[in-house]
């Protein structure tokens, strides 16, 4: 008997909560289908639009559907490994998001104090800035022949390619932060006679962070495009070789393929880093 | 000589077009537990008075001498209210205070110098809003926290520029009351001097008339800028402790307010 009154209340609980979840829940559904929406609508456009540009190229240009037929091709067995010249599609994209980290945390470490120090600095500001302002237009893969030169070897090449390419987003964002440190804050430090091991790490680096993990987004941004050519000079594994290779073997297909999953891998490295921004920023 | 001296202040600011004459010949003697308001029109320089007194800025001629030494530069002694509270907007409250009370007071135990945040942030009523961060609060509240961090560090002189001005009038008056209470001699002087902090000197900017004679012992009139400089000095007889009901009906608290209305708007010098 009381069993089953404890049944029944347990029924009215839970019908309760399930009546009580609407309201909160429909709200957020709603949003993420608007969200959604717009997404489906974009792609089914880019398809669209893609289907138009193959039918009028005769077919050179690969369709969506024999393209979708390779894709599912690919990132169905990504993990095999038949020799040096033919691995899965996963295996490819390990090996150039290993090469894109080790460049791009190689750079942020570099970068992030020579802009804290050329913010902080006018002096160091003064010097460096010629330097980084004249390196930074130069193109990614004109620095493949130094990187060759100085390591005799293609992997730390390509590693210093990307390395060079994404200092200068973050230096210069970095340098743009601290030098924007608000007077009122500087006062504050200024009035209570913090340390300098205080300022650095109470107030310029919070206030500083931001703009850092910025510039670093946008350093990962350059870095995965930069991996692509670079892997198409160096050869040998990698996203860029496999690009590539796949034009080499005169299937377009495979290389629209590696382009959408590229696209979607960066989209995703992006969307990270925006996550982790967007966690460090600080009301006014 | 006294407490606090100003010695022939002037600030010049070099621009573009020329040099540009803030202050002249300020001179100025603080007692110690004086409470002093500099009050004018804006662009009289009264904030830049403050900021050379705060050791933010330098004076062109002239100096400051506090306690018989001249001020070189910014430092604890000398505490802080800004105009906009200045607080650093990535720390709560309570870390706000803490990070000053740790700069200030470095050979002290960790314990002590929570027990100093802890006791200010009562004394202001933030102690249940510790954990907010700036933005989080209102702005009276802020004004709060960035008062109880000037206090914390227990400043010989508390510099206030227009402490105030950004809040609604009610909340305006309930912090010039709690100032008032902050800067008393409590009667439990077992903790450290209680909630007091032995600061008692303090240097007010305002452009608020009422607020200038409810809180000080003399009214500095500063003219017109540019070269702005001493029109006058007021004495607030009114005696302590004032209670803000009684000072408004008191007849000498009306006399010193229309005489200093003659002085900021009735003179002729105004061209506005």
């Amino acid at each position: 008997m009381s069993e089953q009154m404890e049944q029944s209340v347990n029924r009215t609980v839970l019908s309760a909560r399930r009546l009580a979840l609407p309201s909160h829940w429909m709200n957020g559904l709603m949003n993420v289908l608007r969200k959604s929406g717009y997404l489906v609508g974009s792609m089914a456009l880019l398809i669209l639009l893609w289907e138009v540009a193959s039918r009028l190229s005769g077919q050179v240009l690969p369709g969506p559907v024999i393209t979708l037929g390779i894709f599912w091709e690919l990132i169905s067995n990504p993990f095999y490994n038949y020799g040096p010249n033919d691995k899965g599609i996963a295996l490819q994209f390990t090996a150039s998001l290993q090469r894109v980290f080790a460049g791009f945390l190689l750079g942020a470490i570099v970068a992030v104090p020579l802009g804290i120090v050329m913010g902080a600095v006018p002096f160091c500001r003064k010097l460096f800035d010629p330097i980084v302002q004249v390196l930074r237009p130069v193109s990614p893969l004109a620095w493949f022949p130094i990187g060759l030169a100085a390591f005799q070897s293609v992997g730390p090449a390509t590693i210093f390619i990307i390395f060079i390419t994404s200092l200068w987003p973050t230096v210069v964002n970095t340098a743009f932060g601290v030098s924007s440190i608000p007077k009122d804050h500087r006062n504050v430090a200024a009035v209570f006679r913090f340390s300098k091991w205080k300022y650095l790490t109470k107030v310029l680096f919070p206030y500083t962070l931001p703009h850092i993990l910025t510039g670093l987004r946008l350093s990962l941004g350059i870095a995965w495009m930069v991996i692509v050519a670079a892997e198409m000079l160096s050869g040998g594994t990698g996203i860029g070789f496999f690009v590539w290779d796949s034009w080499n073997a005169l299937s377009v297909e495979r290389v629209i393929a590696a382009i959408v999953l590229i696209g979607l891998v960066g989209l995703l490295l992006d969307r990270v880093f925006y996550y982790i921004e967007q966690r460090f920023k600080y009301g006014g | 000589m006294s407490y606090l001296e100003i010695e022939n202040m002037s600030k010049v600011y070099s621009t573009k077009k020329g040099d540009f004459q803030v202050l002249q010949n300020i001179n100025l003697s603080i007692e110690r537990g004086e409470f002093v308001s500099l009050i004018g029109h804006s662009g009289c320089g009264k904030s830049t008075i403050l900021n050379i007194v705060a050791g933010l800025e330098k004076a062109t001629t002239g100096q400051v001498i506090l306690d018989g030494a001249p001020v070189t530069g910014p430092g604890p002694d000398r505490g802080v209210v800004f105009q906009n509270y200045s607080l650093l907007p990535w720390f709560s409250v309570w870390e706000n205070v803490y990070e000053v009370v740790d700069a200030v007071f470095r050979d002290r135990s960790k314990d002590e110098k929570k027990a100093i945040v802890e006791r200010y942030l009562t004394v202001v009523g933030l102690w249940n809003h510790r954990h907010k961060r700036p933005d989080e609060i209102s702005g009276g509240m802020k004004q709060r926290a960035a008062i109880a961090r000037a206090f914390a560090v227990g400043p010989q002189v508390l510099l206030l520029d227009e402490p105030f001005g950004a809040l609604d009038a009610l909340t305006r008056a309930t912090l010039q009351d709690e100032l008032v209470t902050l800067m008393k001699p409590t009667e439990d002087s077992s903790v450290d001097g209680g909630p007091n902090s032995g600061t008692d000197t303090v240097i007010m900017v305002t452009h608020d008339i009422d607020e200038a004679i409810f809180l000080s012992d003399r009214i500095v009139v500063m003219t017109n800028g540019p070269s702005a400089t001493i029109e006058t000095i007021i004495n607030v007889p009114i005696k302590r402790p004032r209670v803000r009901r009684d000072v408004l009906h008191d007849p000498v608290y009306n006399e010193l307010k229309e005489e200093l209305l003659e002085y900021l708007h009735g003179s002729p010098v105004i061209s506005r």
